[in-house]
């Protein structure tokens, strides 16, 4: 049986399809079109009516879609080592013009596939058909897709295009990229780089800048080591902020609009509010549904938390959700037995991987960092520059701890499962002492596991497996003592 | 004193950080632990107390360090919270941790939660928008932190006057090393790039008037003899740190002279001297703001190639014939900044090679074999 999706989810889906699908149509029409970091403060660009990327939700989106690797390897390829953050392989890769296309006969014009992709074919009555000839399972030639190639755009438009066939070739290799809309992302005309989430973050856009000779717009958050942030780096937030204004006044030729600022600050704190909601959902025991879904959801929060199409998306998933635990039903595909706090940002590439043994064993994931650093509200552009301060890797241990701590209570968790990420160095630092005070502080097991964001090479399934096994375990002799009491 | 001699203080300095600080201690006087990179010293001096460089340790293994840190980060980094953790650095009475990199961020925090109790640590957060006058008040609102808690260490105030001096006493260091790398290059027969090494790592662990006197003396030297006939080749290097004498000594093995560095722990902080008039907190502010051409900083200009230009002109003005990327494992700004450096090199049909290399390497064969086979094509 198909998965229902619930209107909500379908909402925020088509808020982010529409990003994508704007920027592409604005650079269509010649408007220009911005990269930005995912905590740069939208709501400035929101003011000029600018289109907007988000090179970290496209990477997310093409190591998800299985083009990772070979746009990781394109980038090391340029010079760029491959312990370098896989995000940023991938957007520098795609920067410089690289693309992940479907390999096709240059003579027929025609998709060459690949026979070792795509499901099985069944018959009728659902059996798997086997080959008689191999012995293997046949494939079902409809979800069969043609091999992956690296391309380049570049290449591509320096073609002849004087003949019939050099034309027809020139367009069938431009429509060979694959389709997917994180791989059809206009390239920039200017970035935005905000450094609060990494300082990785500074280099990896000044080489945007470098490799299309664009404008760099950038807002600097250094580290800070204390649970306040001190009206001295407030100042100079707000500051960076006043001279980015002028910037983008410089660069789109229009006057500051306040009032759409002012709209788009009531948007981004509305779809921060209604995020936190949707996230507070998983306090429900059992939760109506599976957290590992807020991640697709981040989408909406970095891509279009400045819009209200995102406000009123969230807002519809919580009426589902409302209607989920009235009906004390829940989409996670399993009963829930355990629940875990995700720390760290999911291996997109194998998501599948990740999930397979939470399932087999009702494992829910209730809590995710993200929840409460994307849940930022503010009432002045002052207190905005606060809230921009205090991004997931911007942050004191102790303020670290307690985010997590906080939804580690409030969504009942029994364990915390870790994703050392190696892409991650900023978030991973001080992962090992979080761990032990997690323990301490709530008397719940953690199990860590080394894995990637976007770099599939980096994953190792066998260790994944068993770390949750070990949490398991560990959960249960939790459980078993809390019993005895 | 002769060369020689002045070489052999520099190179037991160098290698024997701790009898340097042992010695601090016997006449009273505090140390400061100072973290990579770009920390004002100068603040520390002025506070009467010593200031240390750590820049890991060519020797230790790390163990404890595993505690707090996967392995996928800088041994420079995981090796100063070994020594931390295991006494190496029980010395000290204080800490500078500033935080400029993505490794620096967290370990900021290791470092702090590793020694509560036991050792003050001094949080430095850098501007990268470092050049506006937002960026200049910012450096010096988190140097008068640092400033406030050394003073809780030291029991003094730091005056204005005694920072004044400090800062003189730091252009003047800065000045003898630039003068000694002209120098070293010049004379690459005597100045092996062992020694030149071991002169610009003991500028980490000596007091600045004491080790300022001293390179002048080897300065002076230096200039009274005649320029070296080197048949050898010449290079530039580059890198974070390379001052592991095995490594060095690959060099001189093959007739390789080092003729300038970008090194972190070598030239890099040697650049730019502060104004030694004004208000000495915003010299030291204006200093940090005019360094440049660095992998480690924001740069204004983004859509040019500048600190790849930089270094080729350097290469190019210094007569090397190539360059020898130390490249550290695990570091970022360094590794993000390659591929527009080696564009910028094969432009100017400068050949060089990308060497990686870490604290724990034991190993040398692999590095030997591709420094001599990089000289044969020099």
């Amino acid at each position: 049986m198909a998965k229902t999706v619930s209107p909500g989810v379908l909402a925020l889906r088509k808020v982010v399809d529409d990003v994508y699908a704007d920027a592409r149509k604005a650079k269509a029409e010649g408007k220009l079109v911005g990269w930005s970091s995912s905590k740069f403060p939208c709501e400035l660009a929101e003011a000029f009516d600018l289109n907007v990327m988000y090179p970290e939700n496209q990477a997310a989106g093409i190591a998800a879609q299985r083009d990772g690797e070979i746009m990781c390897q394109a980038a090391e390829d340029l010079g760029f080592d491959n312990d370098i953050c896989g995000y940023a392989r991938i957007s520098l890769a795609y920067a410089a013009g690289k693309r992940a296309a479907r390999k096709f006969d240059p003579e027929t014009l025609e998709f060459i596939i690949d026979p070792n992709s795509g499901k099985p074919l069944k018959d009728e009555n659902g059996k798997v058909v086997i080959d008689p000839a191999t012995g293997k399972p046949k494939k079902d030639p409809k979800t069969q897709v043609p091999y992956t190639v690296l391309d380049d755009i570049h290449e591509i438009e320096a073609l002849p295009e004087t003949t019939e066939k050099e034309i027809a070739y020139k367009n069938f290799r431009r429509e060979a990229i694959k389709p997917y809309k994180q791989m059809r992302i206009p390239q920039p005309d200017f970035v935005l780089c905000c450094n609060n989430i990494c300082n990785c973050m500074t280099k990896w856009y000044e080489n945007i800048a470098r490799m299309c000779n664009i404008p760099l717009i950038m807002i600097d958050i250094p580290y800070n080591n204390t649970v306040e942030v001190a009206d001295t780096n407030v100042a100079y937030v707000r500051a960076q902020f006043d001279k980015a204004i002028h910037q983008l006044e410089e660069l789109t030729g229009k006057k500051f609009d306040e009032k759409k600022f002012e709209a788009a600050c009531a948007n981004a704190n509305r779809t921060a509010k209604d995020w936190l909601k949707v996230c507070d959902y998983l306090q429900y025991k059992p939760a109506p549904y599976s957290g590992f879904d807020l991640f697709n959801h981040m989408a909406d929060v970095v891509t279009a938390r400045g819009k209200v199409a995102a406000a009123e998306a969230f807002e519809q998933l919580e009426k589902d959700l409302e209607e989920t635990i009235k009906k004390g039903e829940s989409t996670t595909p399993f009963p829930e037995q355990y629940r875990v706090m995700f720390e760290g940002i999911p291996c997109w590439p194998k998501l599948p991987n990740l999930f397979k043994p939470l399932k087999a064993n009702g494992v829910n994931v209730t809590a995710v960092v993200y929840a409460p650093a994307f849940g930022f509200v503010y009432n002045n552009i002052d207190e905005m520059a606060r809230a921009y301060y205090k991004a997931p890797n911007s942050v004191c241990i102790e303020q670290g701890v307690a985010w997590r701590e906080g939804i580690c209570k409030d969504n009942k968790v029994d364990g915390v499962l870790v994703h050392y990420n190696r892409s991650c160095k900023p978030w991973s630092g001080y992962m090992a002492e979080m761990q032990r005070r997690f323990t301490k502080d709530l008397g719940i097991p953690c199990a860590g596991f080394d894995g990637d964001q976007a770099d599939p090479r980096n994953f190792n399934e066998a260790q994944y497996e068993t770390r949750v096994q070990g949490l398991v375990e560990a959960m249960d002799a939790n459980k078993a003592k809390e019993g005895n009491k | 004193m002769s060369i020689e001699l002045l070489l052999n203080d520099f190179k037991a300095v160098a290698e024997h950080p701790h009898r340097q600080a042992d010695a601090y201690k016997a006449q009273g006087k505090k140390i400061i632990g100072v973290l990579p990179y770009y920390a004002p010293e100068e603040l520390v001096y002025a506070a009467g107390m010593v200031p240390m460089g750590i820049w890991g340790s060519n020797n230790k293994n790390i163990s404890r360090a595993k505690e707090y840190c996967a392995t996928f980060y800088c041994t420079i980094a995981q090796l100063a919270l070994e020594m931390l953790l295991d006494g190496t650095l029980d010395v000290l009475d204080g800490l500078i941790t500033p935080t400029i990199c993505d490794t620096l961020r967290p370990m900021s925090q290791n470092f702090r939660v590793a020694m509560e109790g036991k050792l003050p640590c001094i949080f430095l957060a850098h501007p990268q928008n470092r050049r506006p006058a937002f960026g200049l008040q910012f450096t010096v609102d988190q140097y008068m932190h640092v400033k406030s808690e050394l003073e809780k260490i030291s029991g003094a105030p730091i005056t204005d006057e005694a920072l004044r001096d400090a800062i003189k006493v730091y252009n003047k260091s800065r000045a003898a090393r630039r003068k000694f790398s002209k120098l070293a290059s010049e004379h690459c027969d005597v100045i092996s790039a062992v020694s030149r090494s071991a002169v610009y790592r003991a500028s980490w662990f000596m007091l600045k008037d004491e080790y300022t006197e001293k390179l002048e003396q080897l300065n002076a030297e230096l200039e009274k003899l005649p320029a070296a006939n080197w048949t050898g080749k010449k290079i530039v290097t580059s890198g974070i740190i390379c001052d592991n004498p095995k490594l060095m000594q690959i060099l001189d093995d093959n007739q390789i002279a080092i003729a300038a560095d970008d090194v972190a722990n070598e030239s890099r902080p040697c650049l730019v001297d502060a104004a030694e008039t004004g208000d000495p907190m915003m010299a030291l502010a204006q200093q940090f703001a005019d360094q440049d051409y660095d992998v480690l900083l924001y740069d204004e200009h983004s859509s040019e190639n500048r600190r790849a230009d930089f270094i080729v002109k350097m290469v190019k003005e210094s007569g090397a014939q190539g360059l020898v990327l130390f490249m550290q494992q695990f570091c970022d700004p360094e590794e993000m900044e390659y591929p527009y450096l080696k564009k910028a090199l094969n432009a100017a049909g400068i050949p060089h090679i990308k060497l990686g290399v870490d604290q724990q390497m034991r190993d040398f064969g692999q590095a030997s074999t591709a420094l001599e086979g990089f000289a044969d094509v020099l």
